[in-house]
């Protein structure tokens, strides 16, 4: 049973790392690189969720997803589910709960990157979006494992957006964290420490690969 | 089609101005010189495309700017070379994945520019499969100098190539950044704020300060004016002129040579042949001036002239000279106590002692 908490999250992870990749990249390209005065203004909303408690996040998600709202209906009508307490809903959930895991790596990436070596890219012929994946993501590819690895892992450890708006749906939105907490609530503490165990040595063994990898990757693609 | 390089220009970069309409001949270096912030590179940056310029930049007939008529080509369009003073070789390739990068993109090949042409003239065989981070900056600029070459440009823009580098790596250099023009014809500016480089290198020079154009023309002709030399500062003053070779004195090591009519000779360079024209370099504080030619001496140069312009500032101890020695001019810099004791004045018959001279180029 509990296998399927584990599958479910890792899975959840995993969709929510490679959209936020598609979207994290020309966000954090378009903060690193523009003039615009909505800059600050579009930083500070990227790094909401890292301060907002996620009961607020879920709370506000609930609102916006549900079936009578109108982006809940519009999914209800295309799809023929609901948003709110599926896979899905949990998905969209995810992506803005990480975003800030993806795109401030990201972010600080490019800004190293800086402008010098896409002038030397624009006057070697390359044109804007080749000389994107050409060196600036080269040349961030560590910035890209940071921040898809933090990703991965910050989706992992989510619960309070998970419980205001998924659930407790077994092989729906029920992630390992929500399982840790049914455990716990029917006193079936065996089972709720080898959950946690599992996500402690997971959680550290990613901080150390981050780290470690900070320290001796050296800037070269792959 | 107009083969020369028609700049109008116009840059504010904060407080800062750069105005420069000139009309650039297309064919061997353009220097282009000033002391720093004179607006230099903000020029060359322009007309990369890589700073918002107002006015029309036109290259051998093709327009890379005319606001007038909205027309911006963006950077990578324009056909260009740009060399960075920090050379800016991609970290994540090796030196030939750096070559090839400029010479996939370079479109149209021009098969005067080969890769392998390349490669050999910048001696890189050696380097290819190594890593940038490997690399000496004499050897970085190398390498960027000739990923620079195979994009196979119109127009080379060389953003002061040397100013990072010390005396060896500069010297080390400077015999590929001569065979450029030579070996390849892309007509090159070259940005320097060191008046050396610019005597060695130019044809022409362009001086700016403040971001207006103060010269522009042979650099001979530039260099030996007042007001420039009070721009390269008083170290560095001094006199670029050619000189033919009249022959080589193989017991005293030494070779002769005529300017404006009178004999100067220097340590034997046997290299260049008897009738060659060879550029000399004077620096203004390696000359001194006497009414009346000295004898029981050892500076065996001396030259016989007239006072061209006598320069004096009453805040200065210095005066300069501008000697004609027929036609060539070699500028003194004396003290203004000694100017007024010898009473120097315009049109007067001086002789230039010339304490040492070096060969440029």
């Amino acid at each position: 049973m509990d296998a399927g908490a584990v599958g479910l999250t890792l899975h959840l992870a995993a969709v929510t790392t490679l959209v936020l990749l598609l979207l994290g990249t020309p966000l954090a390209w378009w903060l690193a690189t523009t003039r615009s005065v909505l800059r600050p203004a579009v930083e500070a909303l990227t790094a909401l969720p890292l301060v907002l408690p996620p009961t607020v996040l879920g709370f506000y998600l609930l609102i916006l997803l549900n079936p009578t709202a109108p982006i809940g209906a519009f999914w209800v009508e295309a799809t023929g589910t609901t948003l709110t307490f599926s896979f899905a809903g949990l998905v969209v959930g995810s992506v803005i709960y990480s975003l800030p895991f993806m795109v401030q790596p990201l972010h600080g990436a490019f800004a190293a990157v800086g402008p010098g070596p896409l002038e030397a890219a624009a006057s070697l012929r390359a044109r804007p979006l080749d000389a994107f994946f050409t060196v600036a993501v080269p040349l961030s590819v560590r910035g890209f494992v940071t921040a898809c690895v933090l990703t991965f892992a910050h989706t992992v450890g989510e619960f309070g957006v998970v419980l205001m708006i998924g659930g407790n749906i077994p092989g729906e939105t029920r992630v390992v964290s929500i399982a840790i907490y049914e455990h716990v609530e029917t006193l079936r503490y065996a089972d709720a420490h080898v959950l946690s165990a599992a996500l402690l040595g997971f959680s550290f063994l990613v901080l150390l690969a981050v780290y470690g990898m900070n320290r001796r990757f050296p800037v070269r693609a792959f | 089609m107009p083969s020369d390089l028609d700049i109008e220009l116009s840059v504010a970069l904060g407080d800062f101005r750069l105005d420069v309409a000139e009309r650039v001949p297309f064919a061997g270096i353009t220097g282009v010189f000033g002391p720093s912030a004179s607006g230099k590179s903000t020029l060359l940056r322009a007309l990369a495309g890589f700073e918002p310029a107002r006015g029309h930049i036109v290259v051998a007939g093709e327009t890379w700017l005319d606001t007038a008529r909205g027309v911006a080509m963006p950077p990578f369009r324009r056909r260009c070379g740009f060399l960075f003073q920090d050379a800016r070789l991609f970290a994540h390739l090796d030196v030939a994945g750096n070559l090839r990068y400029a010479s996939r993109r370079a479109g149209n090949v021009d098969p005067a520019i080969s890769f392998d042409d390349v490669v050999g003239a910048f001696d890189l065989e050696p380097l290819l499969p190594r890593r940038v981070d490997a690399l000496s900056g004499g050897e970085r600029q190398r390498v960027a100098l000739a990923r620079t070459l195979l994009t196979r440009p119109t127009l080379l823009l060389l953003d002061e190539p040397l100013a990072a580098l010390d005396l060896y790596r500069k010297a080390e250099i400077l015999p590929y950044l001569e065979s450029l023009s030579a070996r390849f014809h892309v007509p090159t500016l070259y940005v320097s704020h060191a008046i050396d480089e610019v005597a060695r290198l130019a044809d022409r020079t362009l001086v700016l300060t403040d971001g207006r154009v103060r010269a522009f023309g042979p650099t001979p002709a530039v260099l030996e004016r007042l007001d420039v030399q009070s721009i390269a500062g008083p170290l560095e003053a001094s006199v670029v002129i050619e000189a033919r070779v009249t022959g080589h004195d193989t017991g005293y090591r030494l070779t002769r040579l005529d300017v404006g009519g009178e004999a100067i000779s220097l340590p034997e360079a046997s290299h260049l042949d008897v009738g060659a024209t060879a550029r000399l370099r004077i620096r203004a504080r390696d000359v001194a001036v006497a009414t009346a030619r000295p004898r029981a001496l050892s500076i065996r140069n001396v030259l016989e002239g007239t006072v061209a312009e006598l320069v004096t500032d009453p805040d200065s101890p210095f005066a300069e000279v501008l000697v004609d020695v027929g036609g060539e001019h070699v500028r003194a810099r004396i003290t203004r106590a000694a100017a007024d004791d010898l009473g120097l004045e315009t049109g007067q018959s001086v002789f230039a002692l010339v304490k040492s001279v070096s060969l440029d180029g």
